[in-house]
């Protein structure tokens, strides 16, 4: 339902790692040292944190009616309240906690099915391949959104004590894998002809050994940056399903806020108050972890870096240097 | 054609993955569509007999064997029977369906063609002026247009031209009161109308991903030679632009169609729902409030089949325009 922005070329993880000169806090280094990463990584902690210190930021449980009606922002209350007279504030705040654990095991357990599937049918190829890569693509085009849909209203269907984040992360795990598993086979089937591989394989090494040892730690920029293209895709798909009415609709989530907005008409009465503070920090969130992606990319690919001339220059000039 | 006998294979192979997953999966949950009926409609005092042949009716009697169900259900689908609504009983989904299609079509095909000719030539020229105040300024703003979910952009979009403005209306695909469906230009000015909204909702949040697409492989076009070498020969500037470098630059895009398309229509489904727009995701959201078991699979079944067909055209498309591909030598 968003954008994604998983990169379609290759990132080679040693080129970015390279990238940072010096010793200690290398990884660091590369992630603070990109203007993008460090501003999207910024971001993504700052909700972390709001996340986690929920009680210390409001007084008021976020389920709790503590007065009577929707109230317009105030100094007491200064997000306004809902329709049943919960503090929208605290709503946002614990409700992100609800969002970032949902995307994030989402996001987890689906980067693990694309590493199994990318890595595996690269690896292994022949008739394997050929049939765990048409499982990747007819998985590609099916559309995700609506499959997530009907798996979860199914699933509340069955039994209404279905309808909580644990079944919403697994539907959005099993419909958000195809693309990153891919995006990684494609990177493995040319790292496998490396030397290093052939070398592991000369000594003896297990299969598993070496798809898991030797190839992926090469891979890991790449696997990162998948892992937040469904992170992103996680979290936007969360709150829609939950705007749908299929999650857990008794405790607040920036989904279930927007679902209670909506089924208010808060919209038509003018209660800007009750949707737009949800929407906002999905979109700031989501924004962020693109933000991170980007950042990746452009570390992965130097033409899309900004411009120095002055840099530039020096760098040819070296170029030429060697090849003399 | 070998290469296009292939693909045709492919999709199929897809379509049927579509089709036995909307078989499997209401099987697999606990419950049936019979008990969901009964349960919707408060029925008591039902014999034996009745529920049976309403186990029956669904397709879901235990006395007949699986793979008997699953190709009674094949058949049926080929037959373009998709089973009785729950939710709006008497009429069958495939009725419903039929209505509500040609609603999403209009809408994505509207949004998808305006997003992906805007969009390219946005990138296009932030990729030309690289480093210039809108090439710095115009990605970030898009990123964080595209991270706004389609509905709460609807929404938004609602609040501040439908409710306070007042310039658009935001409910329904054209005046229900006063203009009748058909040929006539009352209507097609109210559709049109009523579809400006919709429309911008889904142009907005699809636009980021066209500029990006088009700004990163027009900025590795533009350092080719034989980009430099139009200039050297002092070709006008928007000659070299629009056909040396977009011109190649914008084959990558065909290639994203696919998935931004599933993009697009995920989207639309929303957006549907928050303009009470008639179309395929309403008539979903409607058979999701409903617990309408055959309504949800016949939705997603005809999603499938549009997203599909989609795809495979665009790869026609793409087959055309690329050689290699023709040839087998990509």
């Amino acid at each position: 339902m968003q954008l994604t922005n998983i990169p379609d070329q290759q990132i080679d993880t040693a080129t970015i790692l390279d990238s940072a000169k010096g010793r200690g806090g290398r990884i660091f280094r590369v992630l603070t040292s990109n203007p993008k990463i460090a501003f999207g990584l910024g971001v993504v902690a700052l909700f972390v944190l709001v996340a986690l210190a929920a009680p210390l930021l409001t007084p008021y449980n976020p389920d709790a009616s503590v007065v009577r009606g929707s109230l317009p922002p105030s100094s007491a209350h200064i997000l306004g309240t809902t329709g049943l007279g919960q503090d929208m504030f605290a709503q946002i705040v614990y409700g992100a906690r609800v969002s970032l654990v949902i995307g994030f095991c989402a996001a987890i357990g689906s980067t693990m099915l694309q590493i199994f599937f990318g890595l595996t049918s690269a690896y292994l190829g022949g008739i394997v391949d050929d049939v765990l890569s048409l499982i990747i693509n007819v998985f590609l085009v099916l559309p995700g959104l609506p499959l997530a849909i009907v798996l979860a209203s199914l699933a509340s269907n069955a039994d209404s004590a279905n309808k909580n984040e644990f079944v919403i992360a697994l539907v959005l795990l099993f419909t958000s894998w195809s693309y990153g598993a891919r995006v990684l086979r494609a990177q493995t089937l040319s790292l496998k002809e490396r030397e290093f591989v052939a070398a592991a394989r000369a000594t003896g090494e297990t299969t598993l050994r070496i798809i898991f040892t030797e190839i992926l730690p090469n891979e890991i920029a790449l696997v990162a940056s998948t892992f937040i293209g469904t992170f992103v895709y996680a979290v936007g798909a969360e709150v829609a399903l939950e705007f749908l009415g299929l999650g857990d609709t008794s405790h607040a989530s920036w989904g279930v806020i927007l679902y209670w907005a909506q089924n208010n008409t808060a919209l038509i009465s003018g209660k800007w108050w009750q949707f737009v503070p949800a929407g906002l920090c999905v979109a700031v969130l989501c924004a962020g972890l693109a933000f991170i992606n980007f950042g990746i990319d452009e570390l992965a690919n130097p033409r899309l870096r900004v411009e120095r001339p002055q840099r530039r220059r020096a760098l040819s000039g070296k170029k030429k240097a060697v090849a003399r | 054609m070998r290469y296009l006998l292939r693909r045709a294979g492919f999709y199929l192979v897809a379509l049927w993955a579509a089709v036995t997953f909307t078989f499997i999966l209401p099987r697999l949950m606990p419950g049936n569509p019979a008990l969901a009926y009964l349960a919707k409609i408060h029925a008591q005092n039902v014999t034996t007999a009745q529920y049976n042949a309403m186990l029956q009716e669904f397709g879901v009697n235990p006395n007949v064997p699986i793979w008997k169900q699953y190709f009674d259900y094949l058949s049926a689908l080929l037959h373009g029977q998709l089973g009785l609504s729950i939710s709006q009983f008497p009429s069958s989904v495939s009725s419903i369906l039929s209505q509500s299609l040609p609603w999403t079509i209009g809408l994505v095909g509207v949004a998808v063609i305006l997003s992906f000719l805007i969009g390219t030539l946005i990138g296009m020229l932030v990729a030309w002026k690289r480093g210039s105040w809108y090439d710095t300024a115009f990605p970030p703003i898009l990123t964080f247009f595209s991270a706004v979910p389609y509905f709460w952009m609807a929404l938004a979009l609602i609040y501040v031209f439908g409710v306070n403005l007042n310039w658009f209306p935001t409910d329904s695909g054209y005046d229900v009161f006063n203009v009748t469906p058909g040929w006539n230009s009352d209507f097609i000015l109210s559709v049109a109308q009523h579809a400006i909204l919709p429309v911008l909702t889904l142009v907005i949040g699809s636009l980021a991903g066209w500029v990006l697409t088009m700004r990163n492989t027009m900025i590795t076009t533009l350092s080719e030679d034989y980009v430099l070498m139009a200039q050297a020969k002092g070709l006008p500037e928007r000659r070299v632009m629009v056909n040396y470098a977009a011109r190649n630059a914008i084959l990558p895009s065909i290639t994203s169609f696919s998935i931004s398309l599933g993009l697009v229509v995920s989207g639309s489904l929303l957006t549907e729902i928050v303009f009470n727009y008639p179309g395929i995701g309403f008539a979903l959201y409607n058979a999701v409030q409903g617990d309408d078991y055959p309504l949800v699979e016949g939705c997603f079944l005809v999603i499938a089949i549009a997203v599909l067909s989609a795809n495979f055209l665009s790869e026609l498309v793409y087959t055309f325009l690329d050689p290699r591909v023709r040839q087998g030598r990509s």
